[in-house]
């Protein structure tokens, strides 16, 4: 990876950042409701407090003057006051980030760990009943909207059977104080099991429902470059060498079948930001996800503004780790 | 002195949508301690199927239907997988067409070296830093033995970091490692410039010499053959049609098809001469009529071809597949 190739992206990332201010701020100006009304509410209030609250938010300005100033700002790394809050947005939005961020990881582990052995498994049962069944598996799990298959979750396993939370992070009786904002982390860290096994109960459903598709796609990743490495005339060679079966699957075939799967891995995870904001709503998860969904109705600009910029940056940063990834894994490209 | 590996009466279908393709279609092979056998033939002949069965990795949709194949007095067709892969690459090691696509691309060719020492060689120090040593040592030795210099650090490189001769040295290198009795090398330098070619067969004639294994060459080149084979067979349409040693077989081709291969080598000496390829294409193999193989490109074909046609003597330690051998030689 030469320096070069590094500025190369970042500079990539400029226009990219452009576009999507520009959009985010093209729609939240089309979008019907005004954040004084919602602030307001039915409070009583007179149309000069009215107007000086406007004033305060900087909205009685014309719409391209208020995208330049939020562009000046942003570029001093200040993007501005949520509405809702009154803090700076970057605090709001730190506050929440590590829930957003363990929730994603751990669906991420899951689908990992759940996607690779399915679809190799599915891969040298070719045609098999476990196969078909893992196609028919796997086409559902693209398929479900990530709200039904959570709400279902919650029906069965919270609702019906009582074994797992109904939402949230935690239960009011494990709250620990944070340290690094990562509950799994921080109750070890405090030492308080029961608490990291209720933190651990909470995270399972919203992880599988965040993770379902991923493994989904993952899987069938998996499964068809898994046999089209196994036509391979090196895993012939490495049969012919008389090796373990299991060193010719999972050290000839699945080291070179895993390339496009963690690429794709990696790209993905940033389609795991859009299916957060969703998730989070199901499941009560105080992470980023749930904020800006909550932010977009309150039409609490700023905030919005600011957490999209902050996707599109994560969405970049994750496309290019998926090349770093790839040039690792595969010894014949080099960056 | 009894034959190391001795195949009988070997047939391998490939099932597939147009039907079933017998690729191999009642094949016999011998081949003697130490000899070279050369096996020749035009692209599709089979050659490739055949000692793909005898390694039994013959694949999905593939089958070895029937036939005997012993090494040593050994069915191989009854051995279990496990037993199977103590022979693969300890007793029989093969080399493929291309090393480019049969070296795994992720995986360093000391890897891929040691792999094999560590599947077979008993003579290993059991763990630790001395298996490690011993491994490395080894493999040192083979890059060495098959002409890769500075081997050391070598072993550190991937496959793509080889030239095309320099990885066919290293696939012959680690089909060695484990000093099998029998080489199997798949058309070893069709896929190299002539010069490279040169060296390579060199290469596996002056191994065989020193390790005293037996090999067998696979290719489409006779001349290769004449130049390096004690003995060779000549395929066609998933049969043998000749066999016998070398220098006769060159000197007297005894089948219609063998004189047309021949033909189309260019000899020294005869030098300006066009270049006689056979014509016409080895047949689909789907649904084959009974009759010889070679009739639709045979130019001495006749009635009595039509009948299915069985390989006849041809003189010592010669046979061949042709109802002209029938005749009284004038
Ligand atoms: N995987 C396969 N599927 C179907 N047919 C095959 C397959 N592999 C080989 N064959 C058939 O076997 C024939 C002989 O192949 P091969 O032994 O590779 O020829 P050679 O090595 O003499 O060039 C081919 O012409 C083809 O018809
Ligand atoms: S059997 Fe007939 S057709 Fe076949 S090679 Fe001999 S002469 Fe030609
Ligand atoms: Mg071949």
């Amino acid at each position: 990876m030469s320096l070069g190739k590094l500025i190369e992206r970042l500079l990539q990332l400029v226009p990219v950042l452009l576009g999507v201010s520009l959009i985010v701020f093209v729609m939240m100006a089309l979008t019907p409701g005004d954040p004084v009304q919602i602030m307001i509410g039915d409070q009583n209030i007179t149309p000069e407090q009215e107007d000086a609250l406007r004033r305060g938010l900087g909205l009685d300005r014309p719409i391209v003057e208020r995208f330049f100033v939020f562009l000046g700002n942003a570029m001093q790394g200040d993007f501005g006051q949520s509405f809702y809050h009154r803090r700076p947005v970057a605090d709001v939005i730190a506050e929440r980030l590590p829930a957003t961020i363990e929730l994603s990881l751990v669906a991420l582990i899951v689908a990992l760990v759940t996607a690779i052995p399915l679809g190799v498994l599915a891969a040298i049962r070719k045609n098999s009943i476990f196969d078909k069944l893992a196609t028919v598996g796997s086409l559902l799990g693209v398929s479900l909207p990530g709200f039904w298959f959570g709400i279902l979750l919650i029906m069965l396993f919270a609702v019906q059977w009582h074994i797992l939370p109904v939402s949230g992070r935690i239960g009011y009786s494990s709250e620990i104080e944070t340290i690094t904002g990562f509950l799994l982390i921080d109750t070890l860290l405090r030492g308080n099991l029961p608490a990291f096994w209720d933190a651990v109960k909470h995270l399972i459903l919203p992880a599988v429902t965040l993770g379902l598709p991923m493994t989904a796609i993952l899987m069938r990743v998996t499964r068809t470059s898994m046999l089209e490495v196994l036509r391979q005339d090196y895993v012939t060679f490495a049969d012919a060498k008389g090796l373990s079966r299991r060193r010719v699957l999972f050290r000839h075939a699945l080291k070179n079948a895993l390339i496009p799967t963690v690429s794709v891995a990696a790209i993905e995870t940033g389609s795991l930001l859009g299916g957060n904001m969703i998730v989070e709503t199901v499941f009560g998860w105080p992470g980023l996800g749930r904020l800006v969904v909550e932010s977009i109705f309150l039409r609490n600009y700023p905030l919005v503004q600011a957490a999209v910029l902050l996707y599109a940056v994560i969405y970049v940063g994750l496309n290019f780790f998926a090349d770093i990834l790839y040039t690792i894994l595969n010894p014949r490209v080099k960056l | 002195m009894s034959a190391l590996l001795e195949v009988r009466g070997l047939r391998t279908v490939f099932h597939t949508r147009a039907g079933e393709v017998w690729a191999v279609d009642g094949v016999d092979v011998e081949v003697r301690r130490g000899e070279c056998l050369g096996i020749v033939g035009e692209s599709g002949s089979g050659k490739s199927v055949t000692f793909a069965s005898v390694m039994g990795l013959v694949r999905s949709p593939g089958r070895v239907a029937e036939g005997q194949i012993l090494f040593e007095g050994r069915d191989l067709r009854a051995l279990s997988l496990r037993e199977m892969r103590a022979v693969r690459g300890k007793e029989i090691a093969m080399t493929m067409q291309d090393a480019l696509t049969a070296l795994n691309p992720a995986l360093t060719v000391g890897e891929q070296i040691r792999e094999a020492l560590e599947a077979h060689d008993e003579t290993l120090p059991a763990r630790g830093q001395p298996r490690r040593a011993a491994i490395r040592a080894k493999s040192v030795e083979m890059l060495g033995l098959v002409g890769i210099p500075s081997a050391e650090s070598r072993l550190r490189q991937y496959p793509h970091e080889f030239s095309g001769g320099m990885r066919q040295r290293i696939m012959i290198a680690i089909a060695l490692a484990c000093r099998p009795k029998l080489l199997i090398a798949d058309e070893p330098t069709t896929a190299l410039d002539v010069t490279i070619q040169a060296q390579v067969l060199e290469l596996i004639t002056d191994i065989r010499a020193r390790l005293g294994m037996s090999v067998v060459l696979i290719t489409h080149d006779l001349g290769v053959v004449a130049e390096h084979c004690d003995r060779v067979m000549v395929m066609y349409a998933g049969q043998v049609v000749e066999s016998g040693p070398t220098a006769e077989v060159i000197a007297t081709p005894r089948h219609p098809y063998t004189r047309g291969l021949l033909a189309s080598i260019p000899r020294p000496g005869l030098r300006g001469q066009p270049i006689r390829p056979i014509e016409g294409q080895v047949p689909d193999l789907i649904g084959m009529a009974p009759q010889c193989r070679f009739y639709s490109r045979c130019p001495v074909r006749r009635e009595a071809c039509l009948a299915p046609v069985a390989m006849r003597p041809a003189g010592a330690g010669r046979s061949a597949r042709c109802v002209l051998l029938d005749e009284v030689p004038a």
